[in-house]
């Protein structure tokens, strides 16, 4: 029995045993133990959709440090003469005139250029907090049990009990002053429950796995058991909702603004645009719809980019 | 079974009592005062506003504040506003209902539909059906509800004129019906999403093949083998949703001017009446933490290895 316990030790640690297989097999010569990370990494750079998210946040995040490079046009000049919701002129391309002027007379694709910045910043900024912060809490939780759980449990709870929006509602709106950091921290405060449950979850069922066990009754310290046994394989499902929850901060942060209590002028953000733009709907829809579609592709961006590396680093789902 | 639920309730109380404490205090740090507020901008003596801080407890240290509260929540009184002088009972009383019919019609809609196209697309890993679910549920992930709302009054309302733009009657179902899909959406995309995950990888478990190897019929293994397994992580989503739908509805309610919590919610930031805020989020914790508790007995029920001690 011992051996047995062994022996699945093996092949759960060096991955899935049937693509090893196959390897073995076909290609003696390139058996090279290949680590999970270059693993994945040959299985992303030939998925089409990691690509194409992969470009795209790469352009937002070179529009988020640079956006002084895309127009010249500043997203706070404001011509109410001249320019007041003149509808988008689309063959202008990257003119300041090309999506057209707000109610106030500034020019839309300005603002949408400069407007990254504020999204970027929160949604990863929020995703690291909220990503350490819980798996921290999640881990110790799960892992030490007894009164230790209860009380992080209980602080979880109590943290998850209030509803996100409605807690971000109130947090917020205590700062006369909300500048990016305030809404990142804020944001975080409240989110890191959802990780430390699933990561709690994960370990629980984890360290019964006879790998852990079997560690353990080999004299593993504590540290190295949670770092390299249970953290490993704890990882994938914290990884899903981590990457998952990157769009959603960054719809969170632009919903937040958008009821007025995130980012404010002077600040250029979409969420605020968003909401400037909703008194127009009827007459200038697209004063509202193209910021709109800003914060939906860059959601969509980190979602299909989460995506494609859950499934590269998820053996699981070969 | 019994006392693990007795159990349960008890640990609720200090949970509650945490999660409407950091409420309390936060709308304690707020800015503004609303007996200042009740002035307006006339000149006023100094001794009023402290005799009605007096009269509404309001110069008591914020715990005693916090514990004459809670006594009075414990017996069901939740106050009164200070300007309006509105019991906040009343407020509750009026706004819940709507907000509650909203949420049990996106909740359904979720369950029904996102469980419905998890199973379709999890049952074929990256077949067409599955590709196709993915990215439409990537869409609808991507899209904030308030993105989707204002599209689809746009659209419905402005361009063809199947509705108007706004909740005439908050009571109407067939008003309600707008709003419910919007609101719905993103936990309908997760549900799907999470569904279909959980089958594609629960389709390799071990237990699976030795149902096929059985040679049981493909709806036992799909509805009892597989489906029991999956949606654990379903069940848990959709116990601790219950909660964000409520206060998802804030945004919908505001795009679609339906006069529910929402409404009142930001009705009482803006002038500043905590007790209506900490009244209506008290009421949103407690449904939010009987659910979990059903969610946590589903476990039991989904999952015989787990076991209540």
């Amino acid at each position: 029995m011992p051996e047995k316990t062994a022996d699945k030790v093996e092949t759960t640690v060096a991955t899935d045993p049937a693509p090893g297989a196959a390897a073995t097999e076909a290609a003696p010569a390139s058996a090279k133990a290949r680590s999970l990370w270059s693993d994945a990494w040959n299985d992303l750079r030939r998925n089409p959709l990691f690509l194409v998210s992969a470009v795209l946040i790469l352009l937002l995040l070179v529009l988020a440090a640079a956006p002084g490079l895309f127009t010249s046009a500043s997203p706070r000049d404001a011509d109410l003469a001249k320019h007041f919701l003149q509808p988008p002129n689309w063959g202008n391309f990257f003119a300041a005139d090309w999506l057209g002027y707000d109610g106030q007379g500034r020019s839309i694709y300005a603002r949408v250029v400069y407007g990254a910045r504020a999204s970027i910043m929160v949604g990863i900024g929020v995703t690291l907090l909220v990503a350490v912060l819980g798996t921290a809490v999640g881990m110790i939780a799960g892992y030490f049990g007894g009164w230790l759980d209860s009380v992080l449990s209980r602080v979880t709870d109590v943290f998850m009990g209030i509803p996100y929006l409605l807690g971000a509602l109130v947090v917020l709106t205590t700062f006369e002053e909300r500048s990016v950091w305030v809404v990142m921290l804020a944001m975080a405060f409240l989110g890191w429950t959802q990780i430390a449950r699933v990561a709690r979850g994960s370990v629980i069922t984890i360290k019964q796995a006879d790998y852990v066990v079997a560690a353990k009754a080999l004299g593993a310290s504590t540290t190295r058991i949670l770092m390299k046994h249970i953290l490993p394989n704890a990882l994938a499902p914290i990884i899903v909702v981590s990457t998952i929850a990157l769009g959603g901060y960054i719809a969170a942060e632009a919903t937040l603004s958008f009821l007025g209590v995130g980012l404010a002028e002077p600040t250029v953000s979409w969420g605020v645009d968003v909401s400037t733009g909703r008194q127009q709907l009827r007459n200038a829809p697209y004063v509202l719809i193209i910021p709109s579609v800003m914060v939906s592709v860059t959601v969509l961006s980190f979602l299909m980019f989460g995506d494609a590396v859950r499934n590269a680093l998820d053996p699981k789902l070969r | 079974m019994g006392r693990y639920v007795a159990r349960r309730l008890l640990q609720m109380i200090p949970v509650f009592i945490g999660s409407t404490l950091l409420i309390f205090l936060m709308m304690y740090a707020l800015p503004g005062d609303p007996v200042r507020a009740l002035m307006g901008e006339q000149a006023f003596d100094p001794s009023v506003v402290e005799n009605i801080r007096r009269d509404l407890g309001l110069d008591l240290p914020i715990w005693q504040q916090y514990a004459n509260y809670l006594g009075g929540l414990v017996q069901g009184d939740f106050g009164t506003e200070i300007a309006s002088q509105r019991p906040i009972a009343d407020i509750i009383a009026e706004a819940f209902p709507v907000t509650i019919r909203l949420t049990l019609f996106a909740f359904t809609f979720t369950v029904l539909v996102g469980i419905g196209l998890g199973v379709i697309a999890g049952l074929r890993p990256d077949s067409v059906r599955d590709r196709g679910l993915l990215t439409l549920t990537l869409v609808l992930i991507s899209m904030p509800s308030f993105v989707l709302g204002y599209l689809m009054q746009y659209f419905f309302a402005f361009q063809l004129q199947l509705t108007t733009p706004t909740v005439q009657d908050s009571e109407s179902i067939g008003d309600l019906f707008l709003p419910a899909i919007v609101l719905g959406s993103l936990s309908l995309a997760y549900v799907a999403r999470l569904t279909r995950t959980s089958m594609a990888e629960n389709l390799r478990a071990d237990y699976m093949r030795t149902a096929v190897a059985k040679g049981l019929p493909r709806g036992r293994i799909v509805g009892v083998h597989l489906m029991r397994n999956s949606l654990i992580p379903v069940v848990t989503f959709l116990g601790t949703d219950i909660g964000n739908l409520m206060t998802g509805a804030i945004v919908t309610e505001s795009i679609f001017n339906v006069q529910g919590v929402g409404d009142a919610i930001f009705e009482a930031l803006t002038r500043r009446e905590g007790a209506t805020v900490v009244g209506i989020a008290s009421l949103i914790v407690i449904v939010y933490l009987l659910t979990s508790l059903l969610v946590d007995l589903l476990y039991a029920v989904l999952d015989p290895r787990i076991r209540y001690a």
